[in-house]
This record gives structure tokens, sequence and C-alpha cells, in this order.
């Protein structure tokens, strides 16, 4: 019975799809001079089938009907309700279905909340917005239904993938999903107002909303993914280079450029084929992410699915998508308005140009270091793996240039400026920050010219970022972001000189020292939770005359059978102390991983901050 | 005209990609989660369907060179395509091969063996399924090919196909 809801609605959104596909082309061509009211009625129709698709999903999860074959494969009745419920987005057909439902409710509300805007660029959107939900409602239904029927029914569910089976991983997918999804909304956006020429300033202020919102969203979607990984799968680290996180960071980069690019277009009018090129750009890096990762055609952590069909599908979509994106860029290119500004050298525009630079030059390394291995692959039959020295050596370099063109960018006039005029405060600060990093740098091992560099241009960004607090211009959400970023860079360069490890083959009683520690192995007990079976470690540090517990763990999980280690983490303001054990062959031994963290926690703050800075500009805009 | 070249070089570019990642789908890439397991537990004891009564696994593994250990269960579709090769596995060739019944009915099992037939030299029931798990399972079915020092030689996940059925043919020939 539910099956049938589920697939049936999902029908109904298809012909609503297909309905709306021909009625916003023709009303397109005709120019009309209104909006037809069956444009709301079948976007409703749309949005409400949708939802209850959804939901019925999210309802044979939660009653565990296993006669639905997506909740036989996903789900289990031992599971808790939480994870039964996050079961849902947990898996390829119930992601898929999520997806689509962020699709329909963001062009409702961009139908909704664009009513001021021209009539001929809302149905354009629509339009291109249903290609897109149409694209995904036949992939969903041909390829990966969620509401297939199993019989006769079976009494128990197979499980849901263990590792995922966690608080910050069950909201990360939706979260990302937005932010990936919002991308699509602009890709839809900036190709009408190409085609009716609207393409400025006015249109700038209105889609710079959705930029933010996927900002934010694909911003705190990636932060929870990393969160996770640092406890979850115990490496001890915030970012691995693993590829289906790096096709999370390319859209952001593109994203983060494209919201500095669209407060030039709005606020000096240029810029405009820029725009619609970085608009176009992220939300084709979005669809590959789906690609790379629902096709299998990455070794990761991430695949879950493999089914070449699928794959081929996707991507076919996407070739469709991009070329049609080609397509109306060029023959559409005597549409941008010929608004030539006279621009200088320093000006705020350079600024942001150099950030979009930047933000370029990290995508392509991101690009090329997840993209080039599959390629290798097919054309050489060669594999190889790109790990995180290849993104360090490329990426880190720059970040000096970056961080120095960051701290002055924001303080420049548009239009023109001149460079002369705070000199003399700037070299002092400049001056201090260098000493102050050399002191730090001097104090550790790590005595490199090179981390001096780092920290300085970070240390003169957070202070710059700091001394712009006092100026009254209102521009907060920028300073609050930019704030964030230089505290992002403190703490992963602090985090990178002074994190300690250890790690050693210890069995129950042994004791270790190292770097004036001491770890004792005090016990293991084995406890049987719900759905899993954990051994306990009992760990005591001693440090001077502090000592810290630890309790590790270590679970096998029964459906599917998995083994994870859960680290035991003790946060504080200034430092994580991670300890993680796993099993090892010889009996009675095992790996026990000490590591110290310092300023980890901020990280973490940090990208928080960046976020809010990006929640209140949305806010801001909302207020006019 | 400068523009034109530009377009028609993204586009034949776009394809090209295309292309590449269309070849790129067609490598196999199977993802198996890893398990240290390499042993099998098999100090555990399960009850005999028929009899009821206590065994232990080892003493079941422990006199025969090669064993097969399938886990299974009634209610499982995938359970019933395998079947076939499992019977014949059982009357052509010398191995010993024992029925784990995953979470199911009683009656349900008998039934099943009883009309598809009983390949097995022993079944075992898991009532909850806990010992399964313990032995390393990740769902039903699943098999694997054990020696008698309960080395896993070979882990079958998901039903035998002819491929598999092949598979295990050469390792016991060996």
């Amino acid at each position: 019975m539910i099956n049938q809801i589920g697939a049936y609605s999902l029908y109904v959104c298809l012909f609503a799809s297909v309905y709306l596909i021909f009625k916003s082309y023709i009303s397109s061509k005709n120019f009309d001079k209104k909006i037809d009211q069956t444009f709301f009625a079948t976007l409703s129709v749309q949005l409400f089938m949708t939802i209850l698709s959804f939901f019925t999903l999210v309802f044979a999860f939660i009653f565990s009907d296993f006669s639905n074959i997506t909740v036989f494969n996903n789900s289990h009745t031992l599971k808790p309700l939480f994870y039964k419920i996050s079961g849902t987005w947990g898996n390829h057909e119930g992601s898929l279905l999520l997806w689509l439902l962020v699709l329909t409710i963001f062009l409702y509300i961009f139908f909704v909340t664009s009513k001021n805007m021209n009539i001929r660029y809302r149905i354009l959107t629509i339009l291109f917005q249903e290609i897109i939900i149409f694209g995904f409602l036949l992939f969903i239904l041909f390829t990966s239904n969620p509401f297939l029927s199993i019989f006769p029914i079976p009494e128990e569910g197979l499980g849901l993938n263990p590792i995922l089976q966690d608080p910050a991983l069950a909201i990360h997918p939706p979260l990302l999903y937005v932010g990936y999804v919002g991308t699509s909304i602009i890709f839809s956006a900036s190709l009408a107002a190409l085609i009716t020429k609207s393409v400025d300033n006015i249109w700038a202020s209105h889609i710079k909303n959705w930029i933010l919102i996927s900002w934010i969203f694909l911003s705190v979607g990636i932060l929870l993914g990393s969160i996770w990984a640092y406890y979850e799968l115990g490496w001890g680290g915030f970012w691995f280079w693993d590829p289906v996180e790096n096709v999370s960071l390319m859209p952001w980069f593109c994203l983060t450029a494209l919201l500095h690019s669209i407060i030039v277009l709005k606020n000096r009018n240029v810029f405009h084929s820029w725009t619609v090129i970085l608009s176009i750009t992220t939300f084709s890096l979005s669809m590959s992410g789906t690609f790379l990762v629902r096709s299998g055609i990455l070794n990761s952590i991430h695949t879950f699915a493999n089914d070449p069909s699928r794959g081929v599908f996707i991507l076919t979509f996407l070739l469709f998508l991009v070329l049609l994106a080609v397509f109306v860029f060029f023959f559409n290119q005597k549409n941008f308005p010929n608004t030539y500004q006279r621009s200088f050298l320093v000006s705020r525009e350079t600024g942001i140009l150099i950030n979009n630079w930047f933000m370029m030059f990290f995508l392509s390394v991101v690009l090329v270091g997840t993209a080039y291995p599959i390629f290798l692959e097919v054309i050489n039959d060669a594999k190889i793996s790109v790990g995180p020295p290849f993104y360090h050596k490329l990426i880190v370099p720059f970040l000096i240039p970056f961080l120095f063109f960051m701290a002055l960018g924001p303080n420049i006039k548009w239009i023109k400026d001149t460079i002369q005029k705070r000199n003399i405060s700037q070299i002092i600060i400049f001056f201090l920050c260098f000493v102050i990093s050399f002191f730090i740098v001097f104090n550790t091992n790590t005595n490199y010219l090179f981390s001096t560099l780092l920290f300085t241009f970070s240390f003169y960004l957070f202070f710059n970022v700091i001394n712009s607090f006092k100026k009254k211009n209102s521009n907060l959400s920028q300073k609050i972001s930019h704030l964030g970023f230089s505290i992002f860079m403190l703490s992963i360069l602090f985090n990178g000189i002074l994190s300690k490890e250890n790690s050693a083959n210890m069995k129950v009683g042994d004791e270790i020292n190292f770097l004036n520690k001491k770890l004792i192995f005090e016990n293991v007990k084995v406890e049987n939770d719900s759905n899993f079976k954990k051994l306990i470690g009992e760990f005591k540090l001693k440090e001077n005359e502090k000592i810290i517990h630890f309790r590790p763990e270590i679970r096998v999980y029964s459906q599917p059978e998995t083994i994870t280690s859960e680290a035991d983490i003790s946060s504080t303001l200034f430092s994580d102390n991670f300890l993680v054990f796993s099993l090892i062959k010889n009996d009675g031994f095992f790996n026990v991983r000490y590591q110290h963290k310092p300023l980890m926690i901020w990280i973490w703050i940090s990208v928080l901050l960046m976020s809010i800075g990006g929640v209140l500009s949305f806010l801001k805009l909302n207020e006019k | 005209m400068k523009n034109n070249k530009i377009f028609y070089f993204v586009v034949i570019l776009i394809i090209a990609i295309f292309f590449v990642l269309l070849l790129g789908l067609k490598e196999e890439k199977n993802y198996s989660p890893q398990s240290d397991f390499k042993k099998l537990n098999s100090s555990i004891s399960l009850e005999e369907l028929y009899s009821g009564k206590n065994i232990f696994l080892n003493d079941l593994l422990i006199n025969n060179e090669l064993n097969l250990i399938n886990i299974w269960a009634s209610w499982c579709l995938p359970c019933k395509v395998e079947h076939p090769y499992l019977i014949n596995l059982n009357e052509k060739f010398d191995v010993n091969l024992i029925g784990i019944n995953y979470k199911d009915n009683l009656e349900n099992s008998k039934n099943f063996l009883s009309d598809l037939g009983n390949p097995y030299d022993e079944v075992l029931i898991d009532k909850d399924g806990t010992k399964s798990i313990e032995l390393g399972a990740i769902g039903v079915p699943e098999t694997y090919l054990i020696n008698n020092e309960n080395k896993i030689i070979k882990k079958f996940i998901g039903p035998l196909d002819l491929d598999d059925y092949e598979n295990i043919i050469n390792l016991i020939k060996k």
C-alpha cells in the first residue's frame, strides 16, 4: 500500500513536470505579460506530491515496513528510531528522493519570493528547474525507485551501514543536499537571466540570497562531515582529501568565488559573464559530485551502490545540462549589458578578482587531484592514488599571498583607492605579527621560514580583521566570516605544528612513557548494546599531576557486520586529547594511538563563524 | 570569430570528458568492507534443527579437511536462488556442508528444506541471529569455505552464482 502511494505520487510529479516544461516554454516564447494561474497550482501539486512521497518512505522506515525493498535493505527493527528516520536518506534511493524534495521546495520558494522580478525570467527559471526535476524523476523512477515491493515480506531487514549510525552523519547529508541543490536554482536563474537580458545589479541582489543559502548549508554540511570523520573514523584529523570530501569542497570553492563576484556585480554592475560562468560551473560541480558519489566510479568510504546503469544515466543527464548551459551561454552572449565601468588597479573590485583567481586555483588543484586518477585509469590503466602531500604542496604556499590579499582587500574602497595612506600602521602590525610568529615557530622543532611566513600572514589577517571591527561601516557579516577564516587558518597551523602523536601495541596492564606522559592500559570490558557489541578500553593518562581517563570503544555491529573504532576525545578550549585503540592479530594486544591536538575545537568554531557571517548577510538583505 | 572557436572547444572538451567518464564506469570497483577476521570463531554452540540438541560448531568442523558453512533463512529470497548449487555441491563433492538457519520460524525452515531438498550435513539454528554475527556474517545468504583449523579460505557474500559455484569446486579440488 505504502509503496503504491509513494510511487504514484512520483508519477504525478513527473506529469506535473512535463506539463510545466511545455507550459513555461510556450509561455516564454509568447512573451506572456502575466503569469498563468496554472503555474502556481501545478507547482503546488508537485510540491505536495513530492512531500507525500518522501514522508511515505519515512513512515515505511519508522514502522519497519519490510515489504519495501529500500527499507528491507537498509533498516532493522532493532535500530533506534532516530536512525530509522535518518536511514531514509542514508541510502542511494532515499537520498535521491530527498534531493528531489529539496529541488521542488526550492523552486516553490523561488517562485513565491520572486514576485517583483521580470515575468519571463521567472518562467524561464521554472523551465530550467523543471528540466532538472524531470531528469531526477526519471532517474529515481527508472533506475533507483525507492518504492519497489518485495514478496514474500521478510521478517527482518538487513540493517543500515553502521558507520552511518551517528548523529552528526544523520543530518550531514540533508544539509549538504540543501547546499548542492541550492546551486540548481542559481544555475536555472542565471540561464534565465541571461536569456531575458537581466543579468544586472538588481538580479544580483535577488540571486545573492540563494547563493548565501547554498553557501551556508554547504559549509555547515561539510563541517559536520568533517567532525564525523574526526571522531568516528578514528584517524585523528579533520580533512583527509578523500575524493568524496573533495567533491563537496569543489562546489564550495566555486560558490565562495561566486559569493564574492556577485557582490561586485551588485555594487558595480561589472563581471556579468564571469558571474554566469561561475553559476553554471558551481551547479555542474555539484552534479558531478552526485555522479562521482552515486556511480561508484570512485573508491571511497562513501561509495554505497555500484550500478553502472545509474552512473550512465547521471552522466548523460549531466552532459545534457552542461551542454544546454554552454549553448545558452554562447548564443546569448550579446545579451550581456555593455556597461563599461572604468576600473583601477587599486580597488575593491581588484581585491575580489584576486580572491576569485585564488578560488579557481584551489578548485583546479582539487579537481586535478580528484579527477586525474580516474582519467589515468581509463586511458592508461594505471592506478594511482593522490594523497594529502599533493594537495598540501600545491595549496599551502599559495595561502601566503591569499591571506595577504584577504587582509588588505576589504579595507580598499570601491572604484579607486590609494595604497600609501595607511602604510605605517600596517607595517607595524605586520612586523609584530612576524615577531610573534617567529617566536612561536622557534619554540617548536619545526624551524622553517615557511611556517613562520604562514603564521605571520595568518596573524596579519587576524589583527586586520579585529582592527576593522572598530570601524563603523556596517559590513558585519563579512568581518565575522573573515574573522572565522583567520581563526581557521591559525588553528590549523597551531594544530599542525604542535600536534603530538604516540602509537604503541599494548595489552591490559601495560604502561608506556612518552613526552613526560604516562599512559596506563587498565582494563578491557565487553558490553552489549542494542545493535552492537562493544569492547571498552580503560586508559589512564598521567601528565604531571593531571590525570585524564579515556574510554575508547571498538564496536562490532551486527547488521551488517562491521568493526568501527570510537575514539575517546577529551576536548577543552585549548586542546583535544584523542585516544583510539584497535584490534591487532596477536592475542591480547591492541594498537593504541594517542594524539594531542591543540586548538582542534577552534577549527569547528571558526567554520561556524564563517557560516554565521553568511547567515547575518542573508538576514540583513531580507530586512530591506 | 574568436568566440566560435571557444564555443567549439568547450563543447568538444565536455564531450571528451563525458566519454572518458563513461569508460571509467565500466571498470569494476567493488567495495568490500575490510574485516580483520581471517579466522572463524567457531567456539559457539547452536541448536540442531531437528533434534534440538546443542552442538558445538568446532566439533563439526574439526574432523573434515574442508567445510562449507552456509547461512540461510526461509524468508530470504536469494537463498532460494542459490539452493540448487548447494544441493549439487553436496551430491557431487565430498565437503562437509553446514547450514545455519538465521532468524527463522522453525516450521518455515523445515518446510523450506522438505520442499526444496536438504543439502546440509547438519542444520543448526540461530534463532536471534547473534551467533551468525559472531561468525562475522553481514547478512543472508553468506557462505564460507573453511578448513579444519578454522581458517576462512573464501567468503561469499550474497547468493552463490555460477561463478562462485565453479570457484568453490576449484578450491575443493585443490
